[in-house]
């Protein structure tokens, strides 16, 4: 189906995109397009006004500096997966962003598109609240900042406001002795997760001292695992597969392709293979 | 209202006024008559529309004309140089790498944006670069087969 009609705004800066979001109600921000535009086809959004974004290159950056990386909201997922500062700084980051959909969609979508949509079978959502990393967001009257962990509210529903941009995402840099990995159970025709489970742990003296399990696709929202009963552990597979046991989704959500059932199932798997995954790169 | 847009097409100027809403695809095929790159799913999971957008190949059903303005567009009218076949076509020729050829201006995009960032991949390599593009007609095999056989002859 054509997309309903709209108006299309270049912005020059993020200031102009906010003052055209303030000067035209409902409007909505476009960057790669990837999440949008298949929306507008579905008609299930309409704007009136489309601000294009893409071409800011304010937010273009990857840096990384004191410990923390940050990434702009306009690199694209192609961009993420081959940047070397990520890969010496934030791997686990790269990974997943190469794991989203395809070449060509990965030249296309870009991270802040991709977390602003906030689909449940995003790839990008559960490595960022298993970072602990902060999304941040620009208006007329200043900026703040999100715990991604609070930045993902509900189906498709994050933090952003309407007179909002999102200009980057700040997250720690794995320090020595912590490894990290992404895995997913793709759809095979939508390259979406079905589920996919972001891990890390830090293992000092063969001992580990810190452990993290973040799993997308079961719920709303990505789900975080209490898996603090690996802390002393050698982490033996046991060990592993007895803490990724502990998803536990209240609501899980369920389609055509997988029940809520079958979800929290292939989670607690793939959980299991992301803290193993991790271990053997700490 | 519309939106003015100059890009380069297969190394050509371009000039037009398009409505917001027009897809690259749309434009591409009816503005420039240009059916090279064709609409499978509109969904941009089967990779038919597949064009390179300043050497990326992008599915142009999942993007507005408007957002190629300064571009330069690689659509598989662009790739033959003097009438000879470039060699991923002939590839697609030699290695029987089509049977009804839907896919085949995608597939040979892609495949030639992954031959740009991996002048030789593996099968495993190929296979993953051409994940985006679908063949109903089950011809993976030999669509590898043809990738292989341009790598070499583009080495």
């Amino acid at each position: 189906m054509y997309q309903a009609q709209f108006d299309y705004r270049r912005a020059g800066s993020v200031d102009e995109a906010l003052s055209l979001l303030q000067e035209n109600e409902d409007a909505k921000l476009m960057a790669g397009g990837h999440s949008l535009i298949p929306m507008m086809k579905l008609r299930l959004a309409q704007p009136p006004v489309v601000i294009d974004i893409g071409r800011l290159d304010e937010l273009k950056g990857i840096s990384e500096a004191g410990g923390s990386v940050r990434v702009g909201s306009l690199p694209t997922h192609a961009v993420i997966a081959a940047s070397d500062g990520l890969a010496a700084h934030c791997p686990v980051l790269a990974e997943a962003a190469g794991h989203i959909g395809d070449a060509q969609v990965r030249n296309r979508g870009t991270i802040g598109g991709n977390i602003a949509h906030a689909d449940p079978g995003s790839d990008i959502p559960p490595v960022l609240v298993l970072l602990g990393a902060s999304v941040h967001l620009q208006s007329p009257s200043g900026t703040r900042s999100v715990a991604a962990g609070d930045f993902f509210q509900d189906l498709l529903m994050t933090d952003v406001g309407e007179d909002e941009i999102l200009t980057h995402v700040d997250a720690p840099a794995l320090g020595s002795g912590t490894g990290a990995a992404y895995l997913k159970f793709e759809h095979p025709a939508s390259g979406y997760a079905v589920v996919g489970a972001a891990a890390s742990v830090t293992v000092q003296n063969g001992r580990c001292t810190a452990a993290g399990l973040v799993v997308g696709g079961v719920s709303a929202t990505p789900t975080a695992v209490d898996v603090s009963s690996l802390v002393g552990t050698d982490l033996s597979d046991d060990a592993i597969a007895a803490a990724a046991s502990g998803l536990d989704a209240e609501d899980p959500i369920g389609d055509i392709f997988a029940s809520g059932d079958y979800r929290v199932h292939v989670g607690k798997v793939y959980g299991k293979r992301a803290l193993a995954a991790a271990r053997d790169r700490a | 209202m519309t939106v003015s847009i100059q890009l380069e097409v297969n190394g050509k100027p371009v000039q037009a006024a398009v409505e917001p809403r027009r897809l690259l695809v749309h434009f591409l095929r009816e503005d420039l008559g240009l059916t090279g790159a064709n609409i499978g799913c509109e969904t941009s999971l089967c990779g038919a529309c597949t064009v390179l957008l300043d050497g990326n190949a992008v599915k142009s059903c999942t993007m507005l004309a408007a957002q190629a303005d300064g571009a330069s567009v690689t659509t598989i009218e662009g790739l033959a140089r003097n009438g000879e076949l470039h060699p991923l076509q002939e590839g697609f020729w030699e290695k029987h790498g089509l049977q009804c050829g839907y896919c085949t201006p995608g597939m040979i995009l892609s495949a030639n944006y992954l031959l740009a960032q991996n002048p030789s991949p593996n099968d495993e390599e190929i296979r993953e670069g051409l994940k985006g593009n679908i063949c109903r007609c089950t011809g993976y095999h030999n669509i590898v087969e043809a990738v292989k056989y341009a790598a070499e002859r583009m080495s």
